[in-house]
């Protein structure tokens, strides 16, 4: 039974190693259409959305966030089990296969903005840094919408 | 001797299985069983709760009966999945257009600790202005989510914050108060719509 489990670890385990080891090169990575919504002043938390472009020939990790608009910025995943029931939790690493695009969008993966230091208001920009497992940043100016926007399209 | 208590053994290990066994029909299938998640929420005619709305006005389901209603639960320091429901449904009433002022919608807070009267009046300010925001004493809440077969949890985050897991779907009744639908997170419109016009159609007696 264990050795079992452990191949069966390793197997899982394995594809991820091997992204992460090849040479990630975040220079390739490009991100599109960033928008966030407004907020109500700083005590609850913002999200931001993006989608997230590996124009390189090698697999890519996001491993993390940056941005001097909230202390504790992180990749949150949405999701929905079978019973329409909503749930969030911190999303890990997200791995971004060469030609791929990522879309960070509401109801699934974006980035939370914790811990405000200041209110996003609608009309202006606040600046991100995706980071990736090769320690490149790549950065980003996020237009904040309306409170009740649905994306930047409208 | 020997055989009689391996038998013995043999029986009560059949004995023991034969329980099990039983014991998990009765859990699963049997009369021990939950309720089936995913079950219809009650009528608003036999539900019953207090809250109170974003006007600081008390309130209950019976207020709903005799317009068609949209009900929905969350939470205003929902980053994500909560404000995409709200413009959602903004949308939707935009679409559905004038006769969108025949309907209630009823946002109904599940973390009452932070959405306090004077929380839900300024966040359901900036949406459709039909929305309205309900909250109250957890006991109360509690009532509410059941009487729709509803679940909401209280989970910790790690910035000593927590957050609220919750039914995300928007329950549609006629003007009877009858359950008539639900509206998935993140329905598209072309789905949407047309479920909101059925409920506003169902005229008491069922006729159409």
């Amino acid at each position: 039974m264990k050795p079992v489990l452990h191949a069966a670890l390793a197997a899982l385990v394995l594809p991820l190693g091997a992204a992460s080891a090849a040479l990630a090169d975040s220079g390739q990575v490009s991100i599109e259409n960033a928008w966030s919504r407004a907020s109500i002043g700083t005590s609850r938390p913002g999200a931001a959305y993006m989608e997230i472009v590996n124009e390189g020939d090698e697999a890519v990790t996001l491993t993390g966030i940056k941005t001097d608009i909230a202390m504790m910025p992180e990749i949150h995943r949405s999701s929905m089990n079978e019973q329409g029931v909503s749930s969030m939790a911190p999303a890990g690493h997200v791995s971004i296969a060469p030609g791929e695009t990522v879309a960070l969008e509401p109801g699934g993966l974006h980035a939370m903005l914790m811990k405000l230091q200041r209110p996003m208001h609608e009309g202006e920009t606040f600046p991100l840094t995706l980071i990736f497992s090769d320690g490149g940043g790549v950065a980003v100016d996020v237009p904040v919408l309306g409170i009740a926007a649905r994306g930047p399209g409208n | 001797m020997r055989r009689r208590s391996a038998f013995g053994y043999g029986a009560a290990a059949f004995g023991a299985i034969g329980l099990t066994l039983f014991l998990g029909w009765w859990r699963v299938d049997g009369p021990g069983a939950p309720e089936p998640m995913g079950q219809r929420p009650l009528p608003l005619t036999a539900m019953d709760f207090r809250l109170t709305d974003h006007q600081g006005q008390l309130v209950g389901p019976e207020m709903l009966v005799g317009r068609p209603s949209m009900v929905f639960f969350g939470f205003t320091y929902c980053p994500d999945v909560c404000p995409t429901t709200l413009s959602d449904i903004s949308s939707w009433l935009d679409m559905v257009g004038e006769d969108a002022e025949r309907l209630d919608i009823i946002f109904i807070t599940v973390d009452p600790e932070r959405d306090t009267v004077d929380a839900m009046a300024e966040y359901v300010g900036y949406f459709h202005p039909a929305i309205r925001g309900w909250t109250g004493p957890e006991a109360q809440i509690k009532r509410a989510i059941e009487g729709f077969r509803a679940t909401y949890e209280k989970v910790a985050g790690e910035d000593g914050g927590y957050t609220m897991n919750h039914t995300a779907s928007v329950f549609l009744f006629d003007a009877e108060g009858r359950f008539v639908s639900t509206i998935d997170y993140h329905e598209p419109r072309e789905f949407a719509v047309p479920k909101i016009r059925r409920a506003m159609k169902e005229k008491p007696g069922g006729a159409t």
